[in-house]
């Protein structure tokens, strides 16, 4: 095998999400990236210079690239979440491009949800705004473990560190430390020249910093996976009916957390047995150990009746089991939480019915103020819900596991995803 | 502390057998659409990998639209009978003869449009309630904005304004009678990794997808195969060339690229270093800029 093909087999995948407000140049950022990390192949080149030069463009919009769907086309917006993908020998990366109209906070929390960092987007001109500080609290509520704040349209204000230097004292005040967020960086940049996007910025020489692609490629992520508490939710149950394979139970599953080897001393839930990992299979042999995110299939030595649902635990360190929970909630739909309402819950791979006990406060996002006295959960809305559920369920609190802390709702009568929760 | 490390090809294999093993879990009837090229190569090999040592507990399915490479068919043939797998196979031709579509006549007459009234059949007469199909977002603009877990109504409509929304791994695959779902386990694959794969897997492929000799035309700078299912205009000519397939569609509208790459590794890099997408060689995506979009509305793959 030759070292280039050997390089494409060793690289590490990062996801993020980009938010702004409208215009604040999402979309020209990720094309971009995409353009300049040469992602962009002539085709597509050539259909957005078209399309660009049909709305009478002087320039080529690189936001075509990513503005899919014809009615965004159109309308010249971005209306839904769009993955993008592109890799450079360090990294693939895949981009969920999350549009920032007030009324989308949905999709920023879908694309936050599975994000290992978050690009914030803020209008040099502007500075920081309501919606800076709205997109940060929800990257921060979905506890995406990175934040870089870049600082865009940098060419509008002559690239003045002075800009500069009092956007980022803003955000530090009004937002990291309000919010508490560990993990934040600043980059200025032009999304629409190239300015520290994959190159470093000739005009900025005041930035001692890295360029963006280098830090999305630097970011240490392995460190921001729960490697300490091992739950595998059990997905499905593999009983081959052959005769090579005749008593042959496996557990399938992707390991939402810890580690687990052959011999580990594990628990399963609900029904509490204890019992050991007898071997972890997969399609080529036996494996010596499993972690997140890997999917994989257990055997146990013991004979135990386990169905989807269930959840095998590290024997000594187990969630909480049980039908009573607080969650911080994001309303998905259009119609409102109904209160006292009935609704279906997923969580890991178990499902059941829960019921809406109380709203105990709703977060003004603007302001980040606990308003007490309103109950009302409509779209877009994040408010803190106490719950009961039909069954126990297993789980950890969300700022310790991202997989056993989440669950959606689903409305029984239409079948939509109406809410996603962090419990807390 | 020790690191668990995982490289990007694993973890997007973990993501994709986690789907299909939803799939599995979540519905009564599901079906793995199966056309015998790349992306449904290693969905297929992904779906055994998620049951071993069990077989895969549901059958596969291929519309077939009767303009194959015979080649293509062989491999198809020859794959599932090595693996014990069941396969569905619904044709283009039989909806035309029921007269439930109209072939579509002309130099650039394709039966790629029909395959979805073929589909939809297939799906409502065996009660089907989840297709597994191997799109990936990388390859088109409207495909960026699928889900995983895709709704379709019952006409079998994509309504991509009315998606639900995807959060975590938490896949709502809920439905009314009637309607039914398509799901897309390599999401988020691109052409890149679906290669990388196959060589660190060591898949096996059918042979247009390395370097060969055949005769070829060219036609709106796309180069076709010369076959008995695309009619050739006065003034066409066929000439030999050494070519390779980037994608294994439909005979009439799959265009060949000149290559002399002959191992997955020689794919590998050209790939890398390739300045067209791959679906650049299907003249369907060519009609309109909007033309995959209005496909997957009425209920294309
Ligand atoms: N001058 C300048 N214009 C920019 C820059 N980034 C984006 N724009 C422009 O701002 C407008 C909105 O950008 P777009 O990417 O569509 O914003 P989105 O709504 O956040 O996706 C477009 O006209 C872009 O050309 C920049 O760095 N400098
Ligand atoms: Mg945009």
């Amino acid at each position: 095998m030759s070292e280039k093909t050997a390089g494409y087999l060793d690289m590490e995948l990062l996801r993020f999400t980009t938010a702004g407000s409208v215009d604040d140049g999402k979309s020209t950022l990720i094309g971009r990236l995409l353009y300049d990390s040469k992602a962009i192949f002539e085709d597509q080149m050539e259909a957005i210079e078209i399309s660009s030069k049909k709305r009478g463009d002087e320039e080529v919009d690189l936001a075509l690239l990513t503005d899919g769907l014809r009615a965004e086309r159109e309308q010249g917006i971005t209306i839904d979440v769009a993955y993008r993908y592109f890799a450079t020998p360090k990294r693939k990366f895949i981009i969920a491009d999350t549009p920032g109209h007030i009324q989308y906070t949905r999709n920023m929390v879908t694309g936050a949800s599975t994000a290992n960092a978050a690009l914030i987007l803020v209008d040099a001109r502007n500075g920081v705004i309501e919606q800076t500080l709205r997109h940060s609290y929800i990257a921060n509520l979905l506890q995406i473990p990175h934040l870089i704040v870049c600082i865009n349209k940098m060419d509008l204000v002559d690239y003045s560190q002075e800009t500069y230097d009092k956007i980022k004292a803003d955000y530090q005040k009004n937002i990291v430390d309000k919010l508490n967020i560990k993990d934040v960086c600043f980059i200025p940049i032009s999304a629409k020249l190239g300015d520290n996007v994959v190159d470093a910025s000739t005009k900025m020489d005041w930035y001692s910093g890295t360029p963006l692609l280098d830090l999305l490629e630097n970011i240490k992520i392995v460190d921001d996976r729960n490697h300490g508490d091992s739950r595998l939710p059990v997905q499905y149950v593999i009983r081959p009916q052959s005769d090579e394979f005749h008593d042959y139970r496996g557990y399938a599953g992707r390991v939402a957390s810890g580690v687990f080897h052959p011999g580990d001393k594990v628990r399963v839930l609900p029904s509490g047995i204890e019992t050991t990992i007898e071997a972890i299979d997969s399609f080529t042999g036996e494996q010596e150990v499993a972690f997140t995110p890997q999917s994989v299939t257990l055997r146990l030595s013991d004979n135990i009746d386990i169905s989807r649902g269930d959840m095998i635990v590290d024997a000594n360190n187990v969630p909480n089991v049980g039908q009573e929970f607080e969650a911080m909630l994001c309303w998905m739909n259009e119609r409102a939480m109904m209160p006292r309402g009935k609704y279906t819950i997923k969580h890991t791979t178990n499902e059941t019915r829960c019921m809406i006990r109380d709203v105990k406060f709703k977060v003004n996002v603007d302001t980040l103020d606990e308003v007490a006295d309103d109950k009302l959960v409509g779209l877009n809305d994040i408010a803190c819900v106490s719950f009961k559920a039909a069954k126990p369920l297993f789980f950890d609190s969300y700022k310790k596991n991202r997989l056993t802390g989440s669950f959606i709702l689903i409305d029984e009568g239409t079948n939509e995803t109406v809410a996603a929760g962090m419990i807390l | 502390m020790k690191e668990y490390n995982i490289n990007h090809l694993r973890e997007l294999e973990a993501e994709s057998i986690f789907v299909i093993r939803e799939v599995a879990a979540q519905f009564e009837n599901p079906v793995m659409l199966f056309s015998g090229g790349k992306d449904s190569i290693i969905m297929f090999h992904l779906a055994r990998k998620a049951f071993a040592p069990a077989k895969v507990p549901f059958a596969m399915m291929h519309i077939d639209t009767g303009h194959n490479f015979p080649e293509t068919i062989e491999f198809r043939d020859m794959l599932m009978e090595k693996t014990g797998t069941r396969i569905i196979i619904r044709y283009v031709q039989d909806s035309i003869d029921q007269g439930k579509v109209t072939e579509e006549t002309g130099f650039n007459a394709s039966r790629n449009k029909l395959q979805t009234v073929t589909l939809l059949d297939g799906i409502e007469d065996l009660k089907v309630d989840c297709a597994m199909g191997g799109g990936r977002r990388d390859e088109e603009k409207a495909r960026a904005k699928e889900r995983f877990f895709s709704h379709r109504d019952e006409f079998g409509q994509w309504d991509p304004k009315n998606q639900r929304p995807e959060l975590w791994n938490l896949f709502n695959g809920k439905k009314h009678m009637g309607e039914h779902f398509r799901v897309f386990p390599i999401s988020n694959w691109t052409e890149m990794d679906v290669w990388q794969y196959i060589y660190l897997e060591n898949i096996e492929i059918p042979n247009l997808y390395f370097s060969h000799e055949r005769e070829v035309f060219q036609r709106n700078g796309t180069l076709l195969a010369k076959s008995d299912c695309i009619p050739m205009r006065p003034g066409e000519k066929t000439e030999k060339r050494i070519v390779r397939f980037r994608t294994i569609g439909d005979a009439t509208c799959t265009g060949a690229v000149e290559s002399k790459a002959h191992s997955l590794e020689e794919i590998i890099e050209e790939v890398a270093a390739t300045r067209t997408t791959e679906r650049g060689t299907r003249a369907d995506d060519k009609r309109s800029e909007a033309a995959m979009e209005d496909r997957k509305k009425e209920g294309y793959f």
